[in-house]
């Protein structure tokens, strides 16, 4: 039997010995994006480690950089919470005058991107800086204790909106940052999820090898803000696709009328019921007395579609 | 089991650091941190059946440490001494080729 060869590289930009969780959601995206990215560099410059991170601060630069020690094999700068886009945007300024042939790659989480960030990021996009911008969006603040963020679905629980008798957990909708990067005629803007590593995978690569900035909104499961199993991260993920609660989706220069979609049902029909999702969540634990909340969480993906472009049906 | 691939870097890393502080505290040595010995959070471990592998490549995506590496044939190899439990590869192993057993030390 031949030896069959895996779908991604052997490269490892991420090593072991790092301080996430186990189980840790974002921790498969960093290990994941860095050998797209570094597969993708190959392709286009020959040199596989034609990259550098600029990373926000956030769960994933807290527990790979634990003075004295790091987890990433490529040139990495931690920056503060608000700026890696703008840091990324200077490293890829300098690296233009010097003549290097590269990417950069900028990392921040749903905080550090949709709340604190949001104004780099629109700068970075609208200069046409030559950075890809991933978000792993793990829907509120876990490294400070779980904090909602602008990022964080409706009816969640979080230590900031607590449900009880007056409120239903988090009140708002959910803040779709890839939507407001598409807004800005990026070159390549897309949505994806670990529950579908390959399709990740793919989109990271193809973002890392367009010209121009790119954006990447990637969900990533959080165990403890999650209320979850370990072992339920990518389960998760992927039901969150298959009941329509997480759209695939790309966006080349901001076309609205041309999008694509990934995983859609052909009659728009979602098979699996959203309430498989929200049951193994502890964090949606208290909806299940509220079928009203559920109904309105299934109204506010409905317009998410809409304004996609779709008329979906969620069980 | 295989002798871990960073016992060089562990060795590098322990000579060059010490108890020194770096000058700018500029982090020198990629990927340092394989001297955190992660594999005794595990409570559970994952046992693997090599005759159920079909070789789809499933838990060495999606190792989160990683901890998973591939053998010449591309077999999973798990790494022990990094491996935090978790579960992932079990759960998603589409043979059930790898199960989930309470360790004993």
């Amino acid at each position: 039997m031949a030896i069959r060869k895996p779908p991604i590289t052997t490269r490892e930009y991420w090593a072991p010995g790092h301080a996430a969780c186990a189980g840790c959601g974002p921790a498969i995206v960093m290990k994941l994006a860095t050998k797209a990215f570094s597969e993708a560099m190959e392709e286009k410059y020959g040199d596989p480690n034609a990259f550098a991170i600029a990373h926000a601060t956030g769960c994933m630069e807290v527990v790979s950089a634990v003075f004295p020690y790091t987890a990433w094999k490529a040139p990495w700068i931690h920056v503060a919470f608000e700026n890696a886009a703008a840091a990324a945007s200077g490293v890829e300024a300098a690296w233009k005058k010097l003549g290097r042939k590269g990417k950069i790659l900028a990392i921040g989480g749903d905080g550090g991107t949709a709340d604190i960030g949001l104004q780099a990021l629109s700068g970075m996009l609208e200069r046409r800086h030559n950075v890809v911008y991933l978000m792993y969006d793990n829907e509120a603040y876990m490294n400070t204790g779980i904090q909602r963020s602008s990022s964080t679905p409706y009816g969640a629980w979080t230590t900031t909106s607590p449900p009880g008798k007056y409120s239903i957990g988090e009140d708002k909708p959910k803040k779709w940052v890839a939507l407001i990067a598409a807004a800005h005629q990026a070159p390549y803007v897309a949505t994806a999820s670990i529950g579908d590593p390959y399709d990740f995978y793919r989109k990271m690569k193809k973002a890392a090898s367009v010209d121009g900035p790119a954006f990447v909104q990637v969900l990533a499961p959080c165990v403890p803000g999650w209320r979850i199993p370990s072992e339920k991260t990518v389960e998760i993920a992927r039901l969150a696709i298959e009941s329509g609660l997480w759209p695939l989706f790309e966006i080349e220069n901001g076309d609205f009328y041309n999008i694509k979609f990934q995983r859609f049902p052909k009659d728009g029909k979602f098979k699996k019921p959203i309430e498989d999702y929200l049951k193994i969540q502890g964090r949606f634990k208290h909806l299940f007395k509220r079928p009203e909340a559920i109904q309105e969480l299934k109204n506010q993906i409905k317009e998410v579609w809409r304004i996609l472009g779709k008329e979906v049906e969620l069980l | 089991m295989a002798e871990s691939p960073f016992k060089a870097d562990i060795e590098k890393v322990q000579k060059e650091y010490g108890e020194k502080m770096t000058p700018g505290a500029i982090v020198y040595i990629p990927g340092s941190s394989v001297v955190n010995k992660t594999g005794g959070w595990r409570v559970f471990m994952p046992k693997f059946d090599k005759d159920k592998c079909i070789r789809c490549f499933m838990c060495y995506t999606l190792c989160p440490e990683p901890a998973i590496y591939l053998d010449e044939e591309s077999y999973p190899v798990f790494d022990y001494e990094y491996c935090k439990g978790c579960g992932i590869c079990a759960n998603e192993c589409p043979t059930k080729a790898i199960e989930m057993v309470r360790e004993t030390k």
